[in-house]
């Protein structure tokens, strides 16, 4: 489904990514970890375009994302993604954030459009918080919303960065847990996280990146049992004993 | 468009000469008015800092006062109505033998007017400084009045160098304003020509370029000055 | 010269008020034109396409470096001339004004487009939306909210602006004023009484962007 090829970019004279390389299946859920800065962030941008690459090639459901004569938007209209930070758009209620998309994107009417975002809402635990302003709702349930806007999308596969570092601890758990179920139900993810309770419950496969390459990719038992490269253990060490 | 193009005319006397006189006429009550405006300026910015509630005041009701009134209208307050509200016997001096009444009144009333934005200027930058600095100062046993004049007001000021130089060029580009009661300026030189020839086009390009021409040189020179005025780690408070 | 005439002020001012609405039908129609503009400049500066870069660079840079007085003139005399046809003063100065003060309006909103978190528009394009709509639904709505207080402010100092037309002999309250001041030989009744009407209407709409800042800041 998420092919990536030898990808290299830079910023300016930087060299972010060196000749990534790794699959998502259909269906698999994915987890990036990695140390800050190691280009995790960028990679997962690629995938969507958000950010360009100058190297190699990335394609989903085989249409290459750097090809110049691609049309980015309805790809991306595919592809949902989740930020650190949320990203709802302050000046929308929770309701409107859902809708705008699948009123300008998909040409959805109002009515399919509000009555699409209701049983989304509801799906992530939030059915009464529709007519609130993002700045009225707790980090856990902005993070929501903001799973539900890209749900909203119907999309093929999901993205996230780091979807619950921005949050207080106890707001973590019922953000994790709609992802869970939503992998449970089949969705093709790439996480990028820092939890690895979710990683060992939920993914299939893990990405270890440092310094922009991709140190390891390995099944999640491969990964926890015996991770090959010292980088990686060393990683896994401080993350774990903290 | 049916326009006949003479642009010798602007090399030709006595065009020519309207215009230096226009330039000599814009720079110097551009230059006389920024020293006002930077005196009372700095004057009033300081006041609107201090502790004292009525100074304050006064000078918050100075900034309101000339901020809030457009400038044509202060213009022809100045030159038309002052020398009716002041005592009769100096109102008969300005209305009698004052010398250059117009260009005198002018400048009043640039330098009058961009005082009030050269003290908000001044404001923010001493606003600027942490309070702790004044507290250091203090605490090394300087006075208030040293602690402004030592620290607060130079510190100040290097910050605000940029607003600075662009109130210059206000003042300069609102000096075009002495037109309306008399003054013979750049901008007003470029109408006579106009009117005397009817080469609008000529006559406007050369005001527009005289313009253009000297802001690119205060520009660029207050770029240096800034350089060499600033403080490391001070005063890089707007974005580019 | 007599003591200060009230009559003078009252008996103008039916006059004065038509000028009135001229000065605020010019300052509505040129904040109108010239934000929509400006944003336009403010999107070309901030495009990373050269070419319009420049465009929007020179453009803001030029005209902030003209006098407006020196603008109303230029458009006074060329608008006409352009047209081929006689153009009545309030248009051509509305155009001197809309190109004129754009020029402000766009480093405003630059400085408002700027404010919005690049997430903001990463947000828009994941979902899907073009530039176009990411714009319009996402960043300019944002920055204009934000930006308000500054755009009030410099619609107030356009307002004050708009009293040069004067020197095109337009009917504003300006040039109202003068006209009745120099008919009755009442100057200084008549300028007293323009410079409080504009204070007053200056003062309370910045009052008003105050008050506004807070509510904002909460
Ligand atoms: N727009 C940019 N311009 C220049 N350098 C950038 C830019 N964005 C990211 N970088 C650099 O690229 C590197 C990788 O950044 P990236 O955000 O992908 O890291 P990350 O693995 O997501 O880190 P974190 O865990 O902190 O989010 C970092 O060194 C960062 O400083
Ligand atoms: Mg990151």
């Amino acid at each position: 489904m998420i092919e990536i090829q030898h990808v290299n970019k830079w910023f300016g004279p930087f060299q972010v990514l060196k000749d990534c390389t790794s699959r998502v299946e259909k269906g698999e859920v994915v987890v990036i970890c990695g140390p800050s800065g190691s280009g995790k962030s960028t990679l997962i941008k690629c995938v969507n375009g958000l950010e360009p690459f100058q190297e190699g090639i990335i394609t989903v459901n085989g249409i290459s994302v750097g090809d110049k004569a691609t049309n980015l938007p309805k790809l991306r209209s595919h592809i949902g993604m989740v930020f650190q930070n949320f990203e709802l758009f302050p000046h929308k209620t929770a309701a409107e954030n859902i809708a705008l998309a699948q009123l300008k994107v998909l040409g959805r009417s109002e009515d399919e459009a509000r009555a699409r975002g209701k049983l989304l809402l509801d799906r992530v635990g939030l059915g009464e918080m529709g007519h609130k302003y993002p700045s009225e709702l707790s980090g856990g349930q902005q993070q929501r919303v903001a799973i539900a806007r890209a749900l909203a999308m119907d999309p093929i596969a999901m993205l996230f960065d780091e979807p619950t570092s921005a949050l207080d601890p106890e707001m973590i758990n019922e953000v994790l847990d709609v992802m869970q179920e939503l992998a449970r139900d089949g969705m093709t993810m790439m996480v990028v996280t820092h939890e690895m309770g979710f990683a060992r419950r939920v993914a299939d496969r893990v990405i270890f990146m440092d310094e922009g390459e991709i140190v390891e990719d390995a099944t999640k038992d491969e990964f926890f049992g015996t991770p090959r490269s010292e980088r990686a253990q060393q990683f896994l060490s401080k993350i774990l004993h903290h | 468009m049916k326009y006949n193009w003479n642009w010798g005319i602007l090399f030709e006397e006595p065009y020519f000469g309207w215009l230096v006189s226009g330039i000599e006429w814009t720079l110097i009550v551009s230059a006389i008015a920024w020293i006002i405006a930077f005196s009372l300026g700095s004057l009033v910015g300081v006041a609107r800092t201090v502790n004292s509630m009525p100074v304050r005041a006064v000078a918050t009701a100075y900034v309101e006062l000339f901020r809030n009134i457009p400038l044509l209208v202060q213009m022809f307050i100045w030159f038309y109505v002052v020398p009716e509200l002041v005592p009769d016997g100096l109102g008969r001096w300005m209305k009698r033998d004052m010398p250059f009444p117009e260009a005198t009144s002018a400048i009043l009333c640039l330098g009058t007017y961009t005082a009030s934005r050269v003290a908000e200027q001044v404001r923010a930058g001493i606003e600027s400084i942490p309070r702790g600095q004044t507290a250091a100062g203090l605490a090394m046993g300087l006075t208030l009045a040293q602690v402004y004049r030592y620290l607060l007001v130079p510190v100040g000021y290097r910050i605000i160098v940029p607003p600075l130089t662009s109130e210059f060029l206000t003042i300069f580009k609102n000096s075009s304003l002495a037109l309306t009661i008399g003054v013979g300026e750049v901008l007003m030189q470029a109408r006579q020509i106009e009117n005397y020839t009817f080469q609008g086009f000529e006559a406007f390009t050369a005001a527009t370029l005289i313009y253009v021409v000297v802001t690119l040189i205060v520009v660029f020179a207050m770029d240096r000055i800034e350089k060499r005025a600033r403080i490391p780690g001070y005063g890089v408070q707007r974005g580019q | 010269m007599g003591a200060f005439d009230f009559g003078a002020i009252t008996r103008a001012l039916p006059y004065l008020w038509d000028g009135m609405q001229l000065s605020l039908l010019l300052t509505g129609l040129s904040a109108a034109g010239s934000i929509v503009l400006g944003t336009i400049l403010a999107l070309m500066r901030l495009s990373g396409i050269k070419p319009l870069q420049w465009i929007g660079a020179t453009w803001v840079n030029f005209f902030r470096s003209l006098p407006l007085l020196l603008v109303i003139f230029w458009f006074y005399f060329l608008v006409p001339l352009i047209a081929q046809r006689q153009v009545d003063a309030f248009q051509s100065a509305l155009v001197g004004f809309v190109l004129f003060e754009a020029a402000y309006y766009c480093e405003i909103m630059r400085s408002g487009i700027q404010s919005i978190s690049r997430g903001q528009a990463w947000a828009g394009y994941a979902l899907g939306l073009r530039y176009s709509q990411t714009m319009r639904f996402i960043v300019l709505p944002q920055a204009f909210r934000n930006m308000l207080p500054v755009l009030l402010t410099q619609t107030i100092i356009l307002f004050q602006d708009t009293s040069l037309v004067f020197v095109v002999g337009l009917a504003d309250f300006m040039t109202s004023a003068v006209t009745v001041a120099q008919r009755d030989g009442r100057l200084m009744e008549l300028y007293i009484f323009a410079a409080a009407v504009y204070f007053l209407m200056c003062y309370g709409a910045s009052l008003y962007v105050k008050f506004l800042q807070k509510k904002m800041h909460q």
